[in-house]
């Protein structure tokens, strides 16, 4: 049917016109609406959700200058036992890092320090890298064979070239953007780490 | 042009084609699709693209239908059911290597394709949309293949799929959530396999098959292009027919038929001598189940992607290497705009566009090659030096191609 003829048998064409927006604007409505299942759905499940509990990580018989990895979440969350010697590079880098003070990064308060630990000689630290999620490798000697000549130890993600200190602190120029994650932990007994979990207050750091 | 097709309709006749054409236009859509479809009549080895695209997206549908009988999208038995395909399912090693090469073969041959838009200015007007829908169709075929990626469950599905999905992860305020999202997990988990899975079966290959068919009405409605860029519209016969046409049947049907039989001969050589392609089509890692507290030592994309990822490592910036690589995907979008030179095939243009192309291959092919290799300081100057190149050209063209200096473009086609 026409305009003209819409006009002869005297439709009011306003009046469709309205009807006709507001059924698209409810329809509009509806269809948000309706989305939200679809879309909500993509979200972690309750059970994805429950997968979080802390893990416990034994480091009685971890040798310094050795490394430990254990599963948290699904993701790798590493445990170094650093000498003393490591510990004293950590101090000079401070002028080469993008972050050296951990402000832009993510770690517990009680970790925001100048080895990042809750005890010096153990980082606990998540391998991931920030840039787009590899596990880094670690290269704890100084002068790596794979690695530059000025190299210090740390760790090296072989994804994309970015490059870490002993306590995961990011170095510049690389394109990972802040320091490797410190899950939350604490010591439940001189040598267990319980990871996943904060301190509980006044107990036994 | 619809009266063309209307004199040959079967309509009203009393034949079954008659009672046919009364219900459904099954002469007229042949018609004005494939029998009297006029192609110009100089199509060279270039054209072969286009079908040779459509007869992968077919054999992967096919092989994919029947591999999706025996694969299990489960954490625990992803890996296994593939090795299951491989080893016990009969003949499933054949239709196996058929899905993974025909992915790279798809590729090799998109590629070439797009270069021949490039080459005879096939996305200038009138044919804009054209382009548009099929840089939309790559787009999708990345999704494509990225997910299909994942569904073996091997190492470098498990640590590829991480790093792609984490440059979402990148984006400003919402990228954590947004990369949660998609994962559907703090980490890749059998939640992301298996909607990797859905969107790979069903989702994405019914979004190509429609992009294909708009793809191909949009080309039939302007008419195809050809190696001396000539609109053969122009000149017509007292029937409306191009001078310079040939109809699509039997004339480019025969022609496209003798590229298939070759592209098969090639095809079957590289599927039964070097199904994996020398690790460039399924990569060595791949053969061990995924890890997720190891990243393999070396880690990069299948070899199509491996232009876009070197950009992405060139960048020493989380955000602006995710925007890098993006905008060397978006800014092929908007070639009809950036090319202002009025004259459309390579034949007939001047030197700078010839240099600037040469040099877009060029950075283009080096950057392909960098990114399947180690981050290494020297490869990654070079990466950046060839990334900058790879702008320029879209950069530069605007300007050189606005007053360049082009040969005469001949009435008709040579």
């Amino acid at each position: 049917m026409s305009t003209e003829d819409q006009k002869n048998t005297s439709v009011n064409v306003t009046r469709r016109k309205i009807l006709t927006g507001a059924t698209g604007v409810v329809g509009a409505v509806g269809a948000t609406f309706l989305a939200v299942p679809f879309v909500s759905s993509w979200q972690p499940s309750e059970k994805a959700k429950a997968a979080g509990a802390p893990v416990n990580a034994d480091v009685s018989q971890l040798q310094p200058g050795q490394m430990l990895t254990v599963s948290w979440r699904g993701i790798p969350v590493w445990v170094v036992r650093r000498t003393p010697e490591m510990l004293a590079l950590l101090a000079e880098e401070n002028g080469s890092l993008r972050d050296p003070a951990s402000d832009e990064s993510k770690q517990p308060e009680y970790c925001k320090n100048n080895t990042r630990a809750v005890k010096d000689e153990y980082l606990v630290v998540s391998g991931i890298c920030t840039h787009l999620g590899c596990a880094p490798l670690y290269r704890p000697a100084v002068g790596s064979p794979d690695m530059s000549a000025d190299w210090e130890g740390g760790f090296f993600c072989p994804c994309h070239g970015s490059r870490f200190d002993l306590a995961g602190r990011v170095f510049q120029s690389v394109p990972a953007p802040t320091n490797l994650d410190i899950p939350p932990h604490h010591f439940i007994s001189e040598n267990v780490i319980r990871i996943g979990e904060d301190p509980v207050e006044g107990g036994g750091a | 042009m619809s009266h063309q097709t209307n004199d040959q309709s079967q309509a009203g006749k009393s034949t079954v084609l008659g009672w046919f054409d009364e219900r459904y236009p099954v002469s007229s859509t042949w018609n004005k699709h494939v029998g009297e479809y006029y192609a110009p009549r100089n199509f060279n080895f270039w054209y072969f693209f286009g079908s040779l695209a459509l007869i992968v997206l077919v054999n992967q549908i096919v092989t994919g239908i029947w591999l999706t009988m025996s694969y299990s999208p489960t954490g625990a038995g992803a890996f296994n059911s593939v090795e299951y395909i491989m080893r016990d399912v009969e003949w499933g090693w054949l239709l196996r290597y058929l899905h993974s090469t025909g992915a790279s073969a798809f590729f090799i041959v998109i590629y070439l394709h797009m270069m021949r838009g490039l080459l005879y200015g096939s996305y200038k007007k009138p044919r804009e949309l054209v382009w548009i829908i099929g840089m939309l169709l790559f787009l999708v075929l990345m999704g494509e293949a990225f997910m299909g990626y994942l569904l073996p469950w091997g190492q470098m599905s498990f640590w590829g799929a991480q790093v792609i999905i984490s440059l979402f992860g990148a984006i400003p305020v919402i990228g954590p959530d947004l990369a949660l999202w998609i994962r559907g997990d703090f980490v890749i988990s059998e939640v992301t396999l298996t909607r990797f899975f859905a969107l790979h079966v069903i989702a994405l290959p019914l979004l190509l098959v429609i992009l294909v068919f708009m793809h191909l009405v949009a080309l039939h409605h302007v008419g195809s292009n050809n190696p001396d860029g000539v609109e053969i519209k122009k000149l017509k016969d007292n029937n409306g027919i191009p001078l310079d046409g040939i109809r699509f049947h039997p004339y480019y049907a025969v022609k496209d038929a003798m590229g298939a039989v070759f592209f098969f001969i090639l095809f079957a050589l590289v599927l039964f001598y070097a199904p994996e392609g020398g690790g460039f089509f399924i990569e060595a890692p791949n053969f061990e189940p995924a890890n997720p507290l190891k990243t393999p030592e070396h880690i990069v994309p299948v070899w199509y992607f491996t232009p876009f990822y070197a950009i992405l490592r060139a960048v020493p910036d989380k955000f602006l290497g995710v925007v890098a690589m993006g905008a060397a995907i978006a800014v092929l979008f908007a070639m009809p705009w950036l090319d202002r030179c009025k004259v459309k095939s390579i034949r007939y243009r001047g030197n700078s566009f010839k240099v600037l192309l040469t040099i877009l291959v060029i950075s283009f092919i080096v950057l392909g090659f960098l990114g399947t290799q180690p981050s290494t300081p020297l490869y990654t100057k070079l990466a950046q030096i060839f990334t900058a190149l790879y702008f320029m050209f879209f950069l530069v063209l605007p300007f050189t191609s606005a007053n360049e200096k082009t040969k005469p473009v001949p009435e008709r086609v040579t």
